[in-house]
């Protein structure tokens, strides 16, 4: 075998390894493509049932097509048309909106000294704090329930919203973007003569603006979509929210999945909305939790 | 008037104490420089008078009145970070102005108050900008311009040279300077920079391990150091140290060699430590040979070179010529003004005067 046999064999060898690892590659690709493209499917699927549902007659609910035979609006003009609807829509937006605020003002204020001051027990304090989100909501309802009557709070937005005005989860999620923030500002404010109020006010919230972006969407969400505790609660139908609302189109003999999968179409449309303004934040905003964590 | 006073000083962490009693007077309109290695309290000090950090005993003096008690803002002093500091949120103007805020100036008088500041600096025209398009030495501007408006009677910079690189460094310290001199208040700088401190300082506080070890002007602290850390510290290359005793007016060295002492009496049989700047060691004429030696390493730095030269064992760094310097491995002859040589006291380091 001569010189030039060895080396045509041993480029032969090293193009055919190389196109074995091009295949390799090739099909981890494709794996990952099925795999997102499965995912992609999963979630996709249960949105596009709702759009689909909305623009069937009744008769037609229990057909698993995704095509309606005889698409139409009717369904839309009844939800829209019957009042109920915008009272549990503006229920919503209100307990929404306030618990927002609320979470967005406190949960950065609690996390905020967490981060910024030392004084004794604060590990203790946070941790106390942190802990509160392993116990599951199911476990809360009754004593906010005993809570919530014997202070008169059934059936009003304060009985509504006070579970939610403050979160173990947006604490933690302030306290860890605050740790971003050097010292050497609120140090740099304390001198240039800004009282503590004024340089968390002032100086560190803006700082934390993604995070604030990333927790408004987080509690915004889910006030809008929380179905169980507004579901105990509330026995008064005109301050019903929109999930519990909406579960109440028909009753156990016959529930109407049309008009609810039309109001669920159409409470999707804030929040729809809400997410493309802001889910750029709402990335930026968990990654920081998980890096900082 | 002293401006800024510091009486018996004392910092405690829990049971570890970090400042020694400091004691320093500071003069309207000085500019004093803060060095030392890290750890050695110097911007502990620097924050204690900024009321950043309480103090655990001992008294701090502005203008005349004590401040333990005050907080930061009613000090009258402003304050520049390491890093900057300036809030990435807010314009150039903005972050200027921002000292301003409790002011009682009205708002034409703050405004004109930054345009003057700017005009100062040199940042007219950029303030509309954020931080975030600024340069280091913009940002570092920035800085020196919030501590400015507010005209206080002390300012303090905390490193505030320390991120930028040599060259920008190098300007800025000219910068602070010439603004110093324009502006006249007075100014605590820390650093851990000797040539920063040389450069800039009426005068240098040294400090190590919580304690001062010498307080004097640039030319003071080089060519009478207290004791053999400042005599090591302040300058580079280092002084050069060598131990010996005295014997018959001269000092004996370990390892051999004699140096005549000139310039103070010390008993006889007192264990000293000569020092010797290697500026002041140079290659010696036939006649005033002092130390004998191998060159192990020949840097030449242009206008000198430095030879590293081991004699009995140790090294020390003596200066020869920019030009046809020794090589490595070349025997030299060194010669010294016994003058220009310093004696401390081989136990304590404490100059022998």
């Amino acid at each position: 075998m001569t010189a030039t046999d060895t080396q045509i064999r041993a480029t032969s060898a090293a193009l055919l390894e190389g196109t074995r690892a091009k295949q390799r590659r090739s099909l981890g690709q494709t794996i990952r493509w099925l795999l997102l493209f499965a995912g992609g499917i999963a979630m996709i699927m249960p949105i596009a049932y709702m759009l689909s549902t909305s623009l069937k007659w009744p008769y037609e609910v229990y057909n698993v097509g995704l095509i309606p035979e005889e698409p139409h609006l009717e369904n839309y003009a009844y939800v829209l048309e019957d009042g109920r609807f915008f009272g549990w829509f503006i229920n919503s937006l209100i307990i929404a909106v306030l618990t927002t605020v609320s979470n967005l003002f406190f949960d950065s204020l609690v996390g905020y000294t967490l981060c910024k001051f030392t004084f004794r027990g604060r590990q203790i304090v946070f941790i106390a704090i942190l802990s509160t989100l392993m116990i599951p909501t199911e476990m809360l309802v009754i004593p906010w329930y005993i809570m919530s009557q014997s202070f008169g709070w059934l059936d009003s937005y304060w009985g509504i919203m006070f579970p939610g005005l403050m979160t173990a989860f947006g604490v933690f999620l302030m306290r860890q973007f605050f740790q971003t923030v050097p010292d050497d500002f609120i140090e740099a404010a304390r001198i240039d003569g800004l009282n503590e109020f004024q340089i968390y006010w002032s100086v560190a919230l803006p700082m934390v603006k993604p995070a604030l972006a990333a927790l408004a969407i987080f509690v915004f969400l889910g006030n809008w979509t929380a179905f169980l505790w507004p579901l105990i609660v509330t026995t008064d139908a005109a301050l019903y929210t929109l999930p519990v609302g909406l579960s109440s189109f028909g009753d156990e003999a016959d529930v109407q999945w049309e008009l609810i999968m039309t109001g669920a179409a159409i409470s999707t449309l804030p929040t729809l909305i809400v997410f493309l303004i802001f889910q750029r934040f709402i990335i930026q905003g968990v990654a920081m939790a998980g890096l900082k964590g | 008037m002293s401006d800024l006073a510091l009486r018996n000083l004392v910092k405690s962490y829990d049971k570890t104490q970090v400042l020694h009693s400091i004691n320093l007077d500071v003069a309207d309109g000085e500019f004093v420089v803060f060095v030392g290695p890290s750890g050695c309290g110097k911007s502990t000090t620097l924050r204690m008078i900024a009321g950043l950090e309480e103090v655990t005993s001992g008294e701090i003096e502005i203008g005349g009145r004590v401040v333990n008690n005050l907080e930061p803002k009613e000090r009258d002093i402003a304050m520049v970070f390491q890093n900057y500091a300036i809030y990435p949120h807010m314009t150039v103007r903005k972050n200027i102005g921002f000292g301003l805020r409790s002011s009682k100036l009205s708002k034409p008088e703050k405004e004109a108050r930054i345009d003057e500041v700017a005009g100062i600096l040199g940042m007219t025209d950029l303030l509309a900008r954020k931080p975030a398009q600024l340069s280091g030495g913009q940002r570092q501007r920035v800085a020196i311009g919030r501590a400015m408006v507010r005209d206080p009677a002390v300012f303090l910079f905390d490193e505030p040279l320390s991120n930028l690189d040599a060259q920008l460094r190098t300007q800025m310290r000219l910068e602070i300077k010439k603004l110093h001199r324009r502006v006249g208040n007075t100014i605590i700088f820390v650093t851990h920079d000797q040539v920063e401190a040389m450069t800039m300082a009426d005068r240098i506080v040294i400090m190590k391990d919580g304690h001062i070890q010498q307080v004097g002007t640039p030319d003071e602290v080089y060519h009478k150091p207290a004791n053999t850390f400042v005599a090591q510290f302040i300058g580079a290359p280092s002084m050069n140290l060598l131990e010996g005793t005295v014997e018959d007016g001269a000092v004996s060295l370990t390892g051999g060699g004699s140096v005549p002492l000139t310039q103070v009496k010390v008993a006889e049989g007192r264990a000293v430590k000569l020092g010797v700047r290697p500026e002041d060691l140079h290659l010696a004429t036939e006649g005033d040979t002092l130390f004998e030696g191998e060159v192990s390493v020949a840097e030449p730095l242009g206008a000198e070179t430095l030879l590293y030269v081991t004699l009995a064992g140790r090294e020390i760094i003596a200066t020869g010529p920019g030009r046809n310097p020794p090589k490595a491995g070349d025997h030299v002859r060194l010669s010294a003004d016994p003058a220009q040589m310093h004696v401390f006291d081989a136990e304590t380091g404490a100059v022998i005067a």
